[in-house]
C-alpha cells in the first residue's frame, strides 16, 4: 500500500526518522516491535521497525538507518515521497505482561528505533509498572537517537534514563562505555522485572549476561533479532534462526526460547 | 468406477489415457530422454517416454543404461523434479508503472495452464505434498502456487526398482504412492507381459480413465504389483534412521563432524536445486533503465548462497560448516518444527547430484555416533531393510 | 578511624570483608571530595592512593597529541579508581578527572602495602577484588574495542 512522507527528520549522520500517512486508508494498527516491509519504487523492500506510537496508528513512523540500496534510497526521500509499506509483522514486546513488575529497556545503537514503542505504552500507563529504567549505548554522542525523547523522558521523575556512548567527543559531560556496563548500577528488582533488549546481537548478548548476574529469570528477558527478511510472512527461508523464522516467530523473543540457539556461532 | 477402484491397462491404454488427457485441455508433463538425462519436461505422447532405460546413480553419479525391455518407467528420480513447474525458478510477481502519486500496478489475471503430471514417483508425491504445507497452510497462502497446485492432475507411478541412492522406505514416503493422486500406476512388464494396474484416486481420475479401455484388476495382478513394490522397498541400499532426529540434530551443532564435511562441500548448492522440497527463495526488484517500470521477481533462493544470510555490516553464515549444517538441520530437524513434517522424502537426489558426493544418510550416521568420522564419500552399503 | 568502618562496609567493593579487616583498611582510609572539573591525577604521578566512588562521574582521559584530550572510559558510585598502586613502578596510566563533584573514600596505599604484606590473608582478598575488577573492566574495554554500532563500510 502506497503512502507519504508526511516529515522527516535527520536524527543521525546515517538515520532518518520518516513519518507517513496513508494513502486514503487509514493506516494498520500495530503493537511495539513489531516491522513493516518498506518499498520504494524501481529499488526494493526491507523490513523496518516501526518506532512511532502504537496509540497514535494514523502516524506511521519509521527509523531508517541508511546502510544499503533501499535503506539509503528510504532516507533520501522527501517530504511528500511515496513508499510501499506492507505489515504490520512479527511478534511484540511483552508490555501487558509486563504489569505490576519493574521493567529495564536496553537498547544499543539503532535499537531504541524498536523500543521507542513500547517505551511510549509503558509511559502511557505509567501506573501499572514499577520502576522503569532506560539504559541507552551509542557509538558517539552524535548518534544519539531521539534526542528530544530523552530529554522529555529525562526531565520525569518516575523513570530512569542512563545514556552511554563507546567514544566520547569533545564536551560529552556523560558516561562512556559499553551499555552493559550501566546494568549493574540500574535501579530495579531482579526478581521482579521483564527486560527489553534491542542492540548488535554481540551487544546482546553481554547484555543477557549481566542481566542474568543481577538475577533476572531467562524467562523474563526479551530480544529482538534481526536477520535477513525478503517476504515478510514465512515463506522465502532467508531469516531462518535454528527453527525459527524471525519474520513471524520474532523478532521479539523470550530469550529462554531461544537460549539453546543464541550462543551458536553462524547461526 | 469408484475410487479405490483397480483396474488394468495396456499400452495402448495409456497412451489413450495420455491423448485424453491432451484433449482436455491438460499440458503433459512426463520424463523424457534428454542428452545424458532423464528429466521431465512437456510431453505428447507415449513415444516421448524413455522406453527401455533405466539409471545408474550413486553420490555423485548418474549415468543412463539401456534394458533389454520396453519398461517406460524402469527410471528413478530425476536430476529435476516437479517443483519447477508448481514453483517455477522465475516468477514475475508483478509489474507496475510509475504514476505522479507513486505508481500504478498492471497485474494480469495468470491464465490456469493446467498440468498433468505423467509418472510421479511416491517419493516426489510426498514432496508435493511437503511444499503444499509451505506455500498453502501459512498465515499468507502463496496465489501463484495455489493456482499451479489446484489444477494440478497427477499419474502417480510405484517405482519397479530402487535407485543406487534411494531411501525413501526410511523416510516412510515410498516406494509405494499412498493418496494424493488421481491415478497411479505400477507398470508390470516381462515376458509376455507389459501392462499397468491402474488404481484410482479421485474422482477426477476416474472421469479420465473412463475413456481408456481397461479390463477389472485381477487378484493375481495385484499380488504382482504389490510383490514388485515389495521388491523394490527390499533394494533401498540407504536407510536414515530418523529416531529423535531432531533432538540428534540441534544437539549436534557443534559436532566436528561439520568441519570435515565442510571441507568436502563446494557450497555448489546443486542439492538444493535437485531438491523436490527445498523452497527458499529470493524476491528482488527490476527497474528500467529511466526508472518509470518495475517489476517484482520472485528467483530460486539457496541457503548456500554467501550473501543469503547477509545483514547489514556482513552475512551471518559466512563458514561452509554453518551453511551445510543450516542446510541439514533445517531439512532435516527444522522443518518438523516449522512445518510438522520432516523436509526429507528420502529420493537421493542431493547424493546422486552432489559434485563430491556428500550422503546425508553418513553424515546422520555419524551424527548419531555410529558412523566412522573421517569417512566421506563412497558407497555405503547396508543390507536393504525397509 | 572507626567513623569510616561504616562506610567502607557499605561500599561494594568491600562486601564480605571480615570485619578485622575493615578495621585494618579504616586505618588507612580517608573521606575525600573533588569539585566538578577537578583533576584526581594525572598520567606519570606517583600512584598512592586509591578511591572507593560513593558519588560522582569520574572521567579515565588521555592527552593524545594532534587529538586533544579523549575520555576513554567514565566510572562512578560504586567503582572503584586505580591500580597502579598495587603493582610496580608505581605510577598512574591515565588522568582521572572530575566532571562532577565527587565524593569518595582515598585508602593510602603505601600504608596498605604494608599492612597486606604483613597479614596476607588481608592482601589476598584485596588482590582477589583488584582482579574482578580489573577482568569487568577489561572484558567492558574489549567491547568498547569492538565498536559494535558501526558497520563494516564506515571503516
Amino acid at each position: 500500500m502506497p503512502c507519504r512522507v508526511r516529515a522527516r527528520r535527520r536524527e543521525t549522520r546515517d538515520t532518518v526518522t520518516l513519518e507517513l500517512e496513508g494513502a486514503g486508508s487509514e493506516l494498520g494498527e500495530f503493537a511495539p516491535g513489531q516491522f513493516n516491509m518498506l518499498y520504494v519504487f524501481g529499488v526494493g523492500e526491507v523490513p523496518i521497525s516501526i518506532s512511532g506510537d502504537p496509540a497514535r496508528p494514523g502516524r506511521l513512523v519509521h527509523t531508517v538507518r541508511m546502510v544499503g540500496a533501499v535503506t539509503g534510497a528510504l532516507g533520501r526521500l522527501p517530504r511528500g515521497g511515496v513508499v510501499g509499506v506492507r505489515g504490520p509483522f512479527g511478534t511484540s514486546w511483552p508490555v501487558e505482561e509486563a504489569a505490576g513488575s519493574d521493567v529495564v529497556v536496553v537498547a544499543g545503537g539503532i535499537g531504541l528505533a524498536p523500543l521507542r514503542p513500547a517505551l511510549y505504552s509503558l509511559l502511557a500507563r505509567r501506573e501499572r509498572f514499577g520502576r522503569i529504567a532506560l539504559l541507552y549505548g551509542a557509538r558517539t554522542p552524535g548518534d544519539l537517537l531521539y534526542v528530544r525523547d530523552l530529554q522529555r523522558w529525562r526531565s520525569r521523575m518516575d523513570l530512569e534514563v542512563d545514556v552511554t556512548v563507546d567514544a566520547a567527543t569533545d564536551g560529552w559531560r556523560g558516561d562512556v562505555g559499553v551499555v552493559t556496563t550501566l546494568i549493574p548500577r540500574a535501579r530495579f528488582d531482579p526478581t521482579s522485572t521483564v527486560a527489553l533488549v534491542c542492540g548488535p546481537e554481540v551487544m546482546m548478548r553481554f547484555t543477557v549476561r549481566e542481566l542474568q548476574a543481577r538475577g533476572v529469570p531467562d524467562g523474563r528477558i526479551y530480544l529482538s533479532m534481526e536477520r535477513n527478511m525478503h517476504c515478510g510472512i514465512g515463506q522465502c527461508g532467508h531469516c531462518q534462526y535454528g527453527p525459527f523464522f524471525v519474520c513471524r516467530d520474532g523478532p521479539v523473543f523470550p530469550y529462554q526460547r531461544i537460549a539453546p540457539f543464541f550462543r551458536l556461532r553462524e547461526l | 468406477m469408484q475410487p479405490a477402484e483397480q483396474r488394468v491397462i495396456d499400452r495402448q491404454g495409456l497412451d489413450k489415457l495420455l491423448t485424453g488427457l491432451r484433449q482436455a485441455g491438460y499440458t503433459l508433463i512426463g520424463p523424457v530422454r534428454r542428452g545424458a538425462a532423464i528429466v521431465y519436461e512437456e510431453i505428447s505422447s507415449l513415444a516421448d517416454l524413455p522406453a527401455g532405460w533405466e539409471e545408474e546413480q550413486g553420490p555423485g553419479t548418474y549415468r543412463l543404461k539401456r534394458r533389454d525391455d520396453a519398461a517406460l518407467f524402469a527410471y528413478t528420480s530425476s536430476p529435476g523434479s516437479w517443483k519447477r513447474y508448481l514453483f517455477p525458478p522465475e516468477l514475475r510477481l508483478w509489474r507496475a508503472q510509475r504514476t505522479d502519486g507513486g505508481w500504478q500496478r498492471m497485474d494480469q489475471e495468470e491464465e490456469s495452464r493446467p498440468y498433468a503430471f505423467i509418472g510421479v514417483r511416491a517419493c516426489d508425491l510426498n514432496a508435493i505434498q511437503v511444499q503444499d504445507r509451505v506455500f498453502l497452510q501459512g498465515a499468507v497462502p502463496d496465489p501463484a502456487y495455489a493456482l499451479r497446485r489446484r489444477g494440478a492432475f497427477i499419474v502417480a507411478v510405484n517405482c519397479g526398482r530402487a535407485g543406487g541412492t534411494c531411501f525413501c522406505a526410511s523416510m516412510g514416503t515410498g516406494p509405494r504412492a499412498s493418496g494424493g493422486y488421481d491415478l497411479a500406476l505400477t507398470e508390470m512388464v516381462w515376458e509376455g507381459r507389459h501392462d499397468f494396474l491402474v488404481e484410482v484416486g479421485t474422482e477426477r481420475g476416474a472421469e479420465v480413465l473412463r475413456g481408456v479401455p481397461s479390463r477389472p484388476a485381477q487378484a493375481a495382478d495385484r499380488e504382482a504389483a504389490a510383490a514388485i513394490v515389495a521388491r523394490t522397498a527390499a533394494q533401498m541400499g540407504r536407510h536414515l534412521d530418523t529416531r529423535e532426529i531432531r533432538e540428534v540434530l540441534y544437539r549436534n551443532a557443534e559436532h566436528p563432524r561439520w568441519q570435515e564435511t565442510a571441507a568436502r562441500c563446494l557450497t555448489c548448492g546443486n542439492c538444493t536445486l535437485a531438491c523436490p522440497t527445498c523452497f527458499c527463495h529470493a524476491v528482488v526488484e527490476v527497474t528500467d533503465l529511466a526508472g518509470e517500470h518495475a517489476e517484482r521477481w520472485r528467483r530460486w533462493d539457496s541457503c548456500f548462497s554467501l550473501t543469503f544470510s547477509y545483514i547489514h555490516g556482513g552475512s551471518v553464515r559466512t563458514s561452509a560448516a554453518s551453511r551445510y549444517r543450516q542446510w541439514l538441520v533445517h531439512k532435516l530437524a527444522a522443518w518438523i518444527d516449522q512445518f510438522g513434517t520432516s523436509g526429507c522424502v528420502g529420493c537421493g537426489r542431493c547424493i546422486t547430484w552432489c559434485p563430491v558426493g556428500i550422503d546425508i544418510t553418513e553424515e546422520v550416521r555419524v551424527l548419531r555416533g555410529e558412523g566412522q568420522a573421517g569417512t566421506g564419500g563412497g558407497k555405503e552399503q547396508t543390507d536393504g531393510d525397509p | 578511624m572507626e567513623t569510616l568502618e561504616p562506610l567502607l562496609a557499605a561500599h561494594p567493593f568491600f562486601k564480605d570483608l571480615r570485619r578485622e579487616h575493615l578495621q585494618v583498611l579504616a586505618g588507612c582510609a580517608a573521606n575525600v571530595r573533588f569539585e566538578a572539573g577537578q583533576y584526581i591525577f594525572k598520567e606519570g604521578e606517583e600512584a598512592k592512593t586509591f578511591y572507593l566512588l560513593r558519588h560522582g562521574r569520574v572521567a579515565l582521559e588521555m592527552a593524545v597529541p594532534g587529538r586533544g584530550v579523549l575520555t576513554i572510559q567514565t566510572i562512578s558510585e560504586g567503582d572503584v579508581l586505580g591500580w597502579a598502586w598495587l603493582f610496580p613502578p608505581y605510577r598512574w596510566h591515565f588522568d582521572a578527572r572530575a566532571v562532577e563533584l565527587v565524593r569518595a573514600i582515598a585508602m593510602d596505599g603505601q600504608c596498605l602495602r604494608e599492612k597486606c604484606e604483613q597479614d596476607h590473608s588481608l592482601g589476598y582478598e584485596l588482590v582477589k577484588r583488584f582482579a574482578q575488577i580489573i577482568q569487568e573492566r577489561l572484558q567492558a574495554t574489549r567491547l568498547q574495542l569492538l565498536d559494535v554500532y558501526g558497520h563494516v563500510s564506515h571503516r
